[in-house]
């Protein structure tokens, strides 16, 4: 007998997220078709989800055709994974772990550091280079251009804000002339 | 007389909406929208749906009609960026122009590169007038039979469109269906409307509003999108001919004129049904070009016929599926459900009121994709060797901007750090789906409708005191329920599942 490993492998994860709803709902009312709480839409949700699961699985192990797996980048997902949340932590502070709130600057350059090295091709050179450009460009054109209200800098590296303000002025002017002209 | 008052109305309408489309801002968006839109469509890896997701917080900042028309831009864009690549080197950037690449590679080997990508443009750009024509016909009267859709209705029309957007995904059917459930099942994650009731939100304080849509639609196409494309670091090689002669001769207009209309009028109409689009549209029009024609074996062999009419097929498609998302507040795909969380992000309730309430957004949309489908003409032809030198630029530069600019605008949204570790989240379980073969455009579409879902649900159920039979009694919802009804069964038929399995194939 031949299984197929992803069919199987996804009816059994429709039917472990169903279970996990139908169990959450414990705690909420169901009520009556006429009074619905607020567990009676997820739980019949949760009661077919469960139900498209078992077929699955059970049509991806009687009669399933063997599938072909590609490779997982597991080095680059890691990586790709991390970089969000690394950005998480700067930019806001992550007390759990003593980070305080670096702004937008540390965040934006640690993703994209992290990031780049999820490619196999990228070498230090080339993931310095595109950090300190790419963190450049953003800078600019979200928080600059775009007004985005998240400080460059913050808690202990604020004192770094004045040199970001100095360095973009002249840039700034330009901006204030595009959005007279425009009206916006 | 009536017919007079139709046209004087759709007149004053189109007047106010090109008035807004005209507005210098507006017009430089629209730019920006449409330039974006070509850059993506050329360069394959990402698409539509994950730069709208990305670019969506940003749009905040925005006037609402300013935001649409830069969105929307982003959308029809592609689909012309995607054509180009399709024709010079056999490499469609968007799956609306897979079909393209057919007979317009085949073109291009000839040394007719130059007339296919012009046929691609003029057929896009006529198709994209008339649907801009066509919608300004038909959102009227569709809203006005909104207006009268009750919470039954509502309900019915939501099923319809979730069934569609099943029957279109590719791959099992059963799994796509799960993936609109667990849609579902996510979009009801938060503080129930009607009692407060906090749901699944394993006491996060972050998800009392619900999982963050833009958060979650990064995630599931952006980030699976990246770790997809980082399985295979091969190189792609970008072999162009100098495009010479762009012009195509008199017996080549000849032959596309017909294609084009045909393409037109079946992508227009594909375009509106709930789930449809750009890519249904395209294949049809190319299946239905090769069966009537005369000479269909010279398909496949550099047929201008082949490049006209799915080109012309998917930009209708295109912008007619703005049609149910603008008068009924329903997506018909990723992309729409997308311009409806654009739409909630500025506080406008999606759906019929958005023509009554905001006429100048809702005729300034309209009217902006006719200019911008013009601006894309203008864009594209003269431009084509910056385009095609784009796609030297490596993946491996690409894609750590992309997970800046992603982690920048989901943080930005609500300036919590909970919403970047949900695209964390749901990057992983985007790719673990993907990875499973389980397509992801129905969950997307699952997650928008679910809260809409349930509350209609619940509406109908009080109104008809607690009497399921509400749904069969009523005309229309009866009949939109057959309707989806006949869509399943039709999918679940040996014949045609065997038939969507080719297709689909072809389109990988």
């Amino acid at each position: 007998m031949q299984i197929n490993v992803k069919d199987a492998a996804s009816g059994a994860i429709f039917i472990l997220i169903a279970a996990w709803f139908a169990f959450q709902t414990q705690e909420l009312q169901v009520g009556t078709p006429l009074r619905m709480g607020p567990g009676f839409f997820p739980l019949l949700l949760a009661a077919v989800l469960a139900l498209l699961g078992a077929i699955i699985l059970v049509k991806g192990v009687l009669k399933g055709k063997p599938s072909e797996m590609t490779g997982v980048p597991w080095r680059g997902g890691v990586l790709i994974l991390l970089a969000p949340i690394v950005f998480g932590f700067v930019v806001r502070g992550f007390a759990p772990l003593a980070i305080p709130p670096l702004g937008l600057v540390p965040a934006v350059a640690l993703a994209i550091l992290i990031a780049s090295f999820a490619s196999r091709r990228t070498t230090v050179f080339m993931a310095v280079t595109m950090t300190v450009l790419l963190t450049i460009f953003c800078l600019a054109v979200f928080q600059k251009l775009l007004g985005l209200p998240i400080p460059p800098f913050a808690g202990p590296l604020e004192w770094l804000n004045p040199y970001v303000d100095a360095a973009f002025a002249p840039f700034g002017a330009a901006w204030a002339a595009l959005k007279s002209v425009f009206g916006g | 007389m009536d017919f007079l008052a139709t046209f004087t109305e759709l007149g004053h309408n189109l007047g106010l909406g090109f008035s807004t489309a005209a507005l210098p801002v507006n017009l430089a968006f629209c730019f920006l929208g449409v330039l974006l839109g070509t850059l993506i469509g050329v360069l394959p890896g990402i698409g539509p749906t994950a730069t709208i997701a990305m670019l969506l917080p940003i749009t905040f900042n925005f006037e609402p009609a300013t935001s649409l028309i830069m969105l929307a831009g982003i959308y029809y864009g592609a689909q012309y960026g995607g054509s180009t690549t399709a024709i010079l080197i056999n490499l469609p950037g968007e799956s609306s122009s897979a079909v393209t690449a057919i007979d317009g590679y085949q073109m291009a080997k000839q040394g007719r590169a130059g007339p296919a990508l012009a046929t691609a443009a003029l057929g896009s750009f006529f198709a994209g007038s008339v649907a801009t024509i066509l919608i300004a016909l038909f959102a009227p009267p569709l809203t006005d039979l909104a207006l009268k859709f009750g919470p039954a209705e509502y309900f019915s029309l939501m099923m319809l469109g979730l069934v569609a957007s099943v029957a279109l995904a590719s791959g099992s059917v059963l799994k796509a269906l799960a993936m609109v459930v667990l849609g579902l099942l996510l979009g009801l994650i938060g503080s129930d409307v009607n009692t407060g009731a906090q749901r699944y939100t394993l006491g996060f304080l972050e998800l009392a509003d619900g999982l963050n849509f833009v958060a979650v639609a990064v995630g599931v196409f952006g980030i699976a999108e990246i770790l997809r494309n980082l399985e295979d670091e091969s190189d792609r090689e970008v072999m162009v001919k100098k495009v010479t002669n762009l012009w195509p001769s008199k017996e080549d207009f000849k032959a596309m004129i017909a294609p084009v209309l045909r393409g037109t009028a079946l992508g227009s109409v594909l375009g509106i049904l709930p789930g449809g689009g750009a890519i249904l549209s395209s294949f049809a029009a190319y299946t239905v070009e090769k069966k009537i024609s005369k000479t269909p074996e010279r398909f496949g062999k550099g047929a201008i016929e082949g490049v006209a009419a799915p080109e012309s097929a998917n930009n209708a498609g295109a912008q007619t599926s703005f049609i149910p998302m603008l008068t009924l507040g329903i997506p018909a795909n990723p992309v729409m459900a997308l311009m409806i969380g654009a739409m909630i992000i500025q506080g406008i309730q999606p759906g019929p009121n958005v023509a009554t309430e905001k006429p100048e957004l809702f005729w300034g949309v309209i009217a902006s994709m006719w200019i911008g489908n013009l601006m894309l003409v203008l864009l594209n032809l003269p431009l084509i060797g910056l385009w095609v030198r784009l796609l030297t630029v490596p993946y491996t530069v690409l894609f750590p901007a992309i997970i800046a600019f992603c982690a920048i605008g989901v943080y930005s949204v609500n300036s919590n750090s909970f919403d970047l570790y949900a695209v964390s989240a749901f990057g992983f379980l985007g790719y673990l789906l993907v990875k499973l073969e389980c397509e992801p455009a129905p969950l997307l579409l699952g997650f928008v409708l679910g809260p809409m879902l349930e509350e209609n649900l619940r509406r109908a159920m009080t109104i008809s005191r607690g009497d399921w039979t509400v749904f069969f009694t009523k005309p229309l919802s009866l009949t939109l329920l057959l309707m989806a009804a006949a869509v399943l069964a039709i999918v679940f038929l040996p014949s045609v599942r065997k038939k969507r399995e080719e297709v689909f194939v072809e389109e990988g």
